[in-house]
């Protein structure tokens, strides 16, 4: 009977039981959009980090592991080092510069690059012939609707000539041979990163360690450090930021249920007396406006989620190709667990000032 | 069934009292159908908020069916009006939200009576001529209709006392006397306690007894 009573005021109210959950919603929606941004945006660099076919980075010295541009000085002559070291099959430079957006262009040399990562895929034109010519993925072309052919300036104040649509999951979203790019940023011999495959995987610990005596002070990394990186935990700024956000939700659906609860309260006085002369108990009241709360909660927790699919839907289409938004199925219960304590802390002083209520007052609320 | 010796209510409003009851002395049989009369300011309500456990008496004996209303805590007195009293209020009272079955259902519900409706159930509301009514809510039901789902409601947990606050002041004169009569009715065939508080004394006259209350006293 309790929850028919429930039901029947959230009905009575639709227009305040719609925003309410809608509000509610727009909060779980919040999470889920940021959290699933940030797995999917890391998820999309741990892909391409992986498409390159390396086993072992190398970095320059007092870099990040998720520094993705940089320069290392020299770097071509330590990629000859490292070519000479045991057990190591293939290495190629990449010089990353980044171009705004979160955008790099990769400067690669594409023979080598082709031999480690197994080569592109090309969707439209093919390989490097001009200085200009630029390498885009499937996933940036869309986004800027390009075509082999065009000419296209990315912001770097250098006209780039699109030789090549390829496929997504290798390094980088735009790739350029490695020499052009090296002299255009003034960075001649130098690389980003080294990428290292040797013969078998069985000897990456033995070459990791000798490579980190060859090279002191080189930040030497094994692919699945990267990937470990590659984590919305193992990024303190992300984890800060979902963490932030969660907050603002709680918060949010706190103040949303509040005022909803509130004016409840007030609009049902009367209603509140009534069943306190029908001999209901303050934790009587106190459990439907509880439960009118966590209704909301639900119900704006589902709006939430199927409004998720909406932004993911956005990012796609309108948000930059270096964003990617994918569902989160794993934080939908916390993401409702969130709702439900912002909700429950928002009802709890409606809840009990409508509990404390006189009776006789309420009775003669008009 | 009811025992009141000197009941005195004071009200304090800022730094004035106000005496409402100023020593009441009643008794009503177990059976008994009494009807309070007297103007408005005379205490009836006060009486009539004591004896359903709204608000506890300042001093002197207040007894219902034995239980001494107080020394009685809130839990107390919410126990009394869950299964003790039962209450007819002038403006009906009924939760515009649920069906007219399902206002008497909720009282059920407070009192811990869940599961499926009884018997009674469906026999006072025969007897009350509401049957067909049920699934109405209040706004598509008459005043009479409706005033008959709240004496339902009121009766539905079988309480030791029906107290009937102005139960006709909202009602024509027809569906006055039709609700009067039903009150005698339950009176007559259940043997239902009813202590009726009215201004209108042809209503007054369907009880057995009239007791007439001036400045917080009983005058007869």
């Amino acid at each position: 009977m309790i929850y028919r009573l429930v039901w029947e005021n959230l009905k009575h109210r639709p227009v305040r039981t719609f925003l309410s959950a809608i509000f509610i919603g727009i909060s779980v929606t919040l999470i889920l959009t940021i959290v699933g941004l940030s797995q999917g945006t890391l998820g999309e660099m741990q892909k391409r980090s992986r498409g390159t076919g390396a086993d072992i980075l190398v970095r320059p010295p007092n870099s990040t592991v998720l520094g993705f541009t940089g320069s290392m000085p020299g770097g071509e002559k330590i990629e000859e080092v490292v070519r000479s070291r045991p057990h190591v099959k293939l290495v190629t430079g990449a010089l990353n510069v980044g171009i705004g957006n979160f955008q790099v262009i990769a400067g690669i040399k594409l023979d080598e690059f082709n031999a480690m990562s197994g080569g592109f895929h090309y969707f439209e034109g093919g390989p490097f012939q001009r200085e200009d010519d630029l390498m885009v993925d499937e996933a940036f072309a869309r986004a800027r609707n390009l075509h082999a052919g065009v000419t296209v300036n990315l912001g770097s104040g250098h006209p780039w000539h699109v030789c090549a649509i390829v496929d997504s999951g290798k390094l980088s979203q735009l790739f350029a041979q490695l020499k052009p790019l090296q002299e255009m940023y003034s960075a001649t011999g130098n690389v980003s990163t080294i990428y290292v495959q040797v013969d078998n995987p069985a000897n990456i610990p033995s070459v990791i360690a000798d490579l980190e005596s060859t090279l002191e002070d080189y930040q030497i990394l094994s692919m699945d450090q990267v990937m470990d990186a590659f984590n919305a935990n193992s990024v303190p700024l992300l984890k800060g930021f979902t963490d932030v956000v969660v907050g603002i939700s709680v918060i949010v659906g706190f103040l949303v249920v509040l005022l909803t609860m509130y004016t409840a309260v007030l609009e049902r006085t009367r209603e509140i007396g009534i069943l306190k002369a029908l001999g209901a108990s303050p934790g009587y009241i106190l459990g439907i406006l509880l439960r009118e709360a966590v209704l909301l909660a639900v119900i704006g927790t589902l709006a939430g989620i199927v409004m998720t699919f909406g932004t993911k839907w956005l990012m796609y289409e309108f948000a930059s190709s270096m964003l990617t938004q994918v569902i989160v199925p794993d934080w939908w219960a916390k993401s409702a667990a969130i709702s439900l304590v912002g909700a429950v802390l928002g009802a709890l002083y409606p809840g009990l000032k409508a509990a404390k209520q006189d009776a006789i007052e309420a009775l003669a609320y008009d | 069934m009811i025992e009141i010796h000197g009941l005195k209510k004071v009200f304090h409003t800022g730094e004035v009292e106000v005496h409402a009851l100023r020593g009441v002395d009643l008794s009503v049989a177990k059976g008994e159908f009494v009807a309070v009369v007297g103007p408005s300011g005379s205490g009836k309500s006060t009486l009539f908020h004591i004896l359903g456990g709204l608000t506890p008496p300042t001093s002197g004996s207040v007894h219902i069916d034995g239980r001494d209303l107080l020394g009685m805590t809130d839990a107390e007195r919410t126990g009394l009006r869950k299964n003790g009293v039962g209450f007819v209020f002038q403006k009906y009272n009924l939760l515009p939200t649920l069906t007219a079955a399902e206002n008497i259902d909720i009282a059920r519900d407070i009192a811990g009576r869940r599961g499926p409706r009884s018997r009674q159930f469906e026999d006072i509301v025969k007897s009350l001529g509401i049957s067909e009514r049920m699934n109405h809510k209040p706004r598509e039901l008459s005043g009479g209709e409706q005033q008959r789902v709240a004496i339902a409601r009121a009766i539905v947990n079988e309480p030791a006392l029906l107290l009937a606050d102005e139960p006709t002041g909202n009602l024509d004169s027809e569906n006055s006397e039709a609700v009067l009569k039903i009150l005698r009715d339950l009176n007559n065939r259940l043997g239902q306690t009813i202590l009726m508080i009215t201004h209108d004394a042809e209503a007054a006259s369907f009880a057995h007894r009239i007791v007439r209350m001036k400045d917080g006293r009983i005058l007869n």
